[in-house]
């Protein structure tokens, strides 16, 4: 089995965001980033299902140079091979971020391609069904089970209060939810394995975005809030501001 | 501008989105219609007539009967270009969302997901959607012809409207499905998702034990809310991942959302804040829940929930 995961570099979740003063862009020189939390659990089933039929995991990356420590995480996990796409900035429109991730893995044939449900940053939840279509292969996003065998997966899929199961031929794209697996910790012998392979290098050509962030501003901010009581006594007050005051009751 | 409403439908019935999109079609003041997708659709017209659907148009075929997502964008694409739509209105849902940027690439549109604000600005159409969990808000552009919008609920309201529908049945011819769904495996047979509801009671690690839940699942029963968790309830195998809230759960906006033992970390709030009223039950008058909180009761919560319960159910 060849295996591709595509990976993204994000802040970490503890990051607060902070924007340029013309609200433009987020500063990043505060930021702590890490490997997409979802894409763990790509990485993760992609090793499993190695482990378990042997194969070939190639992790790919679009981004600026900083995503390389990403990519190093996945290569330390156990990946064996890595392309980083480079471009200066993450594209706003995720169909450009596809467009470059499908030239990429056109290049070569992968039997399955992972990625992660959504990346926490743009929150998108898009690449994976773009590569479905641009790729022309069957796609499901948001996948907590994924059995692999025979040409064909069977996968299961979390939708609003329930689970649908969705069964699919090979090659096919998967996008992981928690639930999936339990990423494994990148043992010292991974990390110093990772840091001799050599991360293939490409370069993206970006079309003209169709949608492009104008600018960014805070939520705003909440007033402080009234403390009701410090006993179960203030229930009864609570529940009359919740339908006299608030009327959501 | 033409705008084009998704209904979204399970069960044989038009989900709550679908109106909610319906009152904002109308707010943005442009003509729009309403596409219905499915297998057996007989009888949806009626409730979204209350709803202020003025044009209908069915595509009907058994083979929509189970979803499938490349199917379905298929023919969604083709009511698109048939109607000349420039905007497309769905849900930020499971199924929405999933849709969207199957249809969008089809189309060569552009898509935003889980958009918070969309409104005229002119002849421009102005939308927001919240990126890193909500902890900022970023106002996109979207260049292309047609817009393919997918819309997080509750943020719209539904505003009943009774009008009479004209309606038109089209033909829905298929090619092969490359995923259709097999199997739906319900959680809780009419479970309400806390992306949905209007009303979420979540607990966090203050319960102390699974054994604990009833009290969340009482009150959230007496008040008709859906079930919410924090990811240590979550993590610790206390209640199922589809119930967390917060940056790697779900996001939330209901008019009501009470927090019991949670502290509100980072991460959770990211899930939450943007709900409408938030109450806080935490015996840590310290906890960061209570930044973000409009009401909070700082006691413990094994006395506080208890007496709640019993006062609503009065
Ligand atoms: C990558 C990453 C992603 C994450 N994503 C999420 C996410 O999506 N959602 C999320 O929720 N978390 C997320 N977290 C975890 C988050 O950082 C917190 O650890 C978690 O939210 C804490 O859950 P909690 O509030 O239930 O528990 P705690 O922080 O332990 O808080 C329990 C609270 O209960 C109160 N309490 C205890 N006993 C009582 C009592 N008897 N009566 C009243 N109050 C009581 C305590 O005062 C305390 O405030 C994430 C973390 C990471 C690293
Ligand atoms: N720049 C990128 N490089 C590689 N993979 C990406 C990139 N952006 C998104 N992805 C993948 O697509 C998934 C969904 O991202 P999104 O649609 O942006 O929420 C992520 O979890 C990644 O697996």
């Amino acid at each position: 089995m060849k295996i591709a995961v595509c990976v993204k570099q994000v802040p970490d979740t503890e990051t607060r965001i902070k924007l340029s003063d013309d609200h433009s862009e987020v500063i990043e020189d505060d930021i702590q980033f890490i490997l997409n939390p979802y894409d763990e659990f790509a990485v993760e089933e992609a090793l499993k299902i190695k482990e378990a039929n042997e194969g070939e995991v190639t992790v790919i990356s679009l981004g600026p140079d900083r995503v390389k420590s990403a990519i190093r995480t996945a290569l330390a996990m156990g990946a064996d091979k890595a392309i980083h796409i480079e471009c200066d900035k993450n594209p706003d429109d995720p169909f450009e971020i596809a467009e470059a991730l499908a030239s990429v893995l056109k290049e070569d044939s992968y039997d399955l391609i992972l990625t992660g449900k959504q990346a926490i940053d743009d929150d998108h939840s898009q690449i994976p069904s773009i590569l479905g279509q641009k790729l022309n292969l069957p796609a499901v996003n948001v996948v907590v089970k994924l059995e692999v065998g025979d040409g064909k997966v069977k996968a299961e899929r979390e939708i609003d209060g329930g689970h649908e199961i969705i069964e699919c031929s090979l090659p096919t794209v998967i996008g992981a939810q928690r639930g999936l697996n339990e990423p494994r910790y990148a043992a010292l012998k991974g990390i110093m394995r990772a840091k001799k392979i050599t991360i293939e290098e490409k370069h993206a050509e970006l079309n003209e975005e169709q949608m492009s962030v104008v600018d960014f501003h805070y939520p705003p901010q909440k007033e402080p809030g009234k403390i009701v009581g410090d006993s179960a006594d203030a229930v009864p007050e609570l529940l009359r501001l919740l339908r006299e005051e608030a009327k959501v009751i | 501008m033409k705008i084009l409403v998704i209904a979204e439908h399970r069960e044989g019935r038009i989900r709550k989105i679908t109106y909610e999109n319906i009152s904002l079609a109308r707010q943005l003041g442009q003509p729009f219609e309403v596409v219905v997708v499915g297998g057996n659709i007989a009888n949806l017209e009626e409730d979204l007539q209350k709803y202020g659907a003025e044009k209908i148009k069915f595509y009907q075929n058994e083979s929509f009967d189970k979803y499938s997502p490349d199917g379905y964008a298929e023919i969604i694409a083709q009511a698109v270009k048939e109607h000349q739509a420039d905007i497309v209105l769905m849900g930020a849902t499971a199924t929405g969302k999933d849709l969207a940027p199957r249809l969008g690439s089809i189309l060569n549109a552009a898509v935003a997901n889980d958009c918070t604000t969309v409104e005229m600005d002119g002849d421009q159409l102005k939308v927001v959607r919240p990126m890193y969990a909500g902890k900022v808000l970023a106002t996109v552009r979207l260049q292309s012809d047609v817009k393919v919008l997918t819309i997080r609920p509750n943020v719209y309201q539904a505003e009943h409207n009774p009008v009479t529908a004209e309606m038109e049945k089209l033909p829905a011819e298929t090619g092969e499905f490359k995923t259709v769904v097999q199997e739906i495996v319900s959680g809780a047979k009419g479970k309400l998702d806390v992306t949905e509801a209007d009303i979420v009671v979540s607990g966090g690690r203050g319960l102390k034990s699974p054994d604990n839940w009833h009290l969340i699942e009482n009150l959230a029963q007496v008040l008709g809310a859906a079930n919410g968790a924090s990811r240590a309830a979550v993590d610790a195998g206390w209640r199922p991942h589809d119930e967390q809230v917060g940056q790697t759960g779900k996001t939330v906006s209901p008019s009501l959302y009470i927090a019991v033992g949670i502290s509100g970390a980072i991460q959770h709030l990211a899930g939450m804040s943007s709900s409408k009223y938030i109450v806080a039950i935490n015996k840590d008058p310290e906890a960061p829940i209570f930044k973000v909180a409009d009401y909070g009761i700082v006691a413990d919560l094994f006395e506080v929930v208890p007496k709640m319960i019993e006062e609503l159910k009065q």
